[in-house]
């Protein structure tokens, strides 16, 4: 049904709407695991408590998860400008859904280190324990299989951001189901690329929980 | 090897300033078995936390084998620390670690060689009966083992002291006393000087050679088991030794007596004796038999008769045969 200059097209759209979400996820974790990190160990319960500090992040989080997506993405065009070079393609793409999705991570990682039992932690420290060795020893190891759940959560996620970007030539599947499917009216252009989003998504899901259930040592 | 000098801790909380602990002076000795116990809210687990300083004190000193907790940098705190591991009734081990992993943890920190860690590690968990649980997660194994891991783990640091925060309460009689008998024989072999708080005399009665009884944030009694267990001077610590209340409770209210026999007279029949030669019956509401360390005691709980003067009579004999006893104000 489809002629082999759509099918290209598919095949490439795939693999932009994968390098985006891919390259996004694992920058948002180099700026949102240390971000949930500080979120969680200065908390007032917390390893090393800084209210302060925790009350000022919560709000710059709690701002930008608030801001919803498409506008945020027009909003920062002049930073992504400035970054990349320009506006559009997957490449740009990636900043909007960085800049989205990190606070949104650092909240995920947040809770999943708070799941971390707080008779471990003093144990722990009764133990001669540095905040930093709560931090790398305790808080992420025993938080795993929750911080793996939690990836694949923010993956699918951020799979769905970048297919929004498509409205505003994101690339990728979006642009294609937007393109085609929307502004031509190629129903089954829009069917297909839906059906692989889904498929997308259910694949890095299923990954995840996988890999969360392996890791975890709590239940045999 | 600690000392508390006028220990105080207060908590703020939105109701207003609470007082758990209210100073507080205890000196425990370099190799003895210290036990404090309370009923729940005494002021227990804070007050084992002040030692290590996982709760500062309010006001007070603590002194830890010479130095004075407070006046200790963070850093030097940290160090410390891993000369006084503590016990806790959670077990608290690290769930995605297995057990050899969970005892290595105190020797990263204390930065040990991998190699010596692991044997070291090992080592540990042999003496502590679990040689063949090396690689079993926590998840695996039932709450005395996991115990066993928690005390292996404690020790991996050849720690002075050990503070055991109700390490038992959540496990079942036997268990129990395996785990006490496994800290009795740390003791003993390795020299650890044992805190152990909780809230049964049980505990107490089987391994500490001094107890602390603490109520309301206060100590309100101190001193050897087998004086404290013999003659108990304060509420909290009759409440604790004395059979409950509940036990007795179908039992119309007169005048009690208990009596204690040391290990000479447990072997004289004396109640028989005594009934047949004071021509007054008594009522048998309670006795148990104890042994603190190593010596049978036996404890027994009489309800006397009406008239006054078989209980003179009863008196009289228990004190020709130099029976300890004590008349009890029995609340049905």
């Amino acid at each position: 049904m489809f002629d082999q200059g759509m099918l290209e097209l598919l095949g490439k759209g795939i693999l932009e709407t994968l390098y985006m979400t891919v390259v996004s996820t694992a920058l948002a974790y180099a700026f949102g695991l240390p971000l949930g990190v500080l979120l969680c160990i200065t908390d007032k319960n917390g390893v090393y408590p800084i209210p302060f500090v925790n009350k000022l992040l919560g709000f710059i989080i709690n701002f930008l998860r608030s801001v919803p997506f498409l506008i945020l993405l027009v909003f920062i065009l002049p930073l992504t400008r400035a970054i990349v070079g320009t506006t559009i393609g997957s490449t740009a793409t990636i900043v909007p859904l960085v800049v989205a999705a990190s606070p949104f991570v650092a909240r995920m990682v947040e809770s999943s280190l708070k799941e971390v039992d707080s008779g471990v932690i003093e144990a722990a420290q009764s133990m001669g324990s540095s905040t930093f060795q709560i931090i790398y020893k305790v808080l992420i190891p025993e938080a795993k299989p929750s911080l793996i759940l939690g990836a694949a959560i923010a993956i699918t996620t951020i799979l769905g951001h970048s297919a929004m970007a498509g409205f505003v030539g994101g690339g990728g599947l979006g642009t294609i189901a937007v393109n085609y499917g929307y502004y031509r009216y190629q129903r089954d252009v829009m069917a297909v690329t839906v059906i692989l989003l889904v498929i997308i998504v259910q694949i890095f899901q299923e990954i995840g929980m996988r890999i969360a259930r392996r890791t975890d040592k709590r239940i045999r | 090897m600690i000392s508390l000098r006028n220990l105080c801790k207060t908590f703020e909380t939105s109701e207003g300033t609470i007082e758990v602990l209210k100073n507080i002076n205890l000196d425990i000795q370099k190799g003895e078995i210290f036990g404090i116990i309370g009923l729940s809210g005494a002021g227990k687990s804070t007050l084992v936390r002040c030692i290590n300083l996982l709760e500062k004190p309010t006001s007070g000193e603590v002194i830890f084998d010479g130095m004075r907790m407070g006046d200790l940098s963070p850093k030097e705190l940290l160090k410390v620390r891993q000369s006084m591991s503590m016990v806790f009734q959670s077990f608290n081990l690290l769930q995605q670690r297995t057990a050899l992993k969970n005892v290595c943890y105190p020797l990263e920190i204390a930065k040990v060689p991998k190699e010596e860690a692991r044997k070291r590690a090992e080592e540990l968990l042999e003496l502590v009966g679990l040689s063949d649980k090396l690689n079993a997660y926590p998840s695996q194994l039932s709450g005395g083992q996991k115990q066993r891991v928690a005390i292996a783990r404690a020790l991996a640091t050849e720690p002075k002291v050990l503070l055991c925060d109700e390490i038992t309460s959540a496990l079942d009689p036997n268990t129990t006393r395996s785990i006490l008998e496994l800290l009795q024989n740390i003791n003993r072999t390795m020299g650890v000087t044992i805190l152990i708080i909780t809230h049964e005399m049980e505990v107490i009665e089987q391994i500490c050679h001094r107890v602390a009884v603490i109520n309301g944030g206060s100590i309100v009694e101190t001193g050897e088991v087998r004086e404290v267990f013999l003659r108990p001077r304060s509420e909290t610590a009759k409440q604790l030794i004395l059979p409950k209340g509940h036990e007795i409770s179908h039992m119309t209210g007169k005048r009690c007596l208990r009596i204690v026999f040391d290990g000479n007279s447990a072997f004289e029949p004396i109640i028989s004796n005594m009934t047949l030669e004071c021509r007054a019956v008594v009522n048998i509401l309670y006795a148990n038999t104890k042994s603190i360390e190593g010596r049978a005691y036996g404890e027994m709980l009489l309800q006397l008769p009406d008239d006054d003067i078989s209980i003179k009579r009863i008196l009289a004999y228990l004190d020709e045969k130099g029976i300890f006893y004590k008349e009890e104000e029995i609340n049905v």
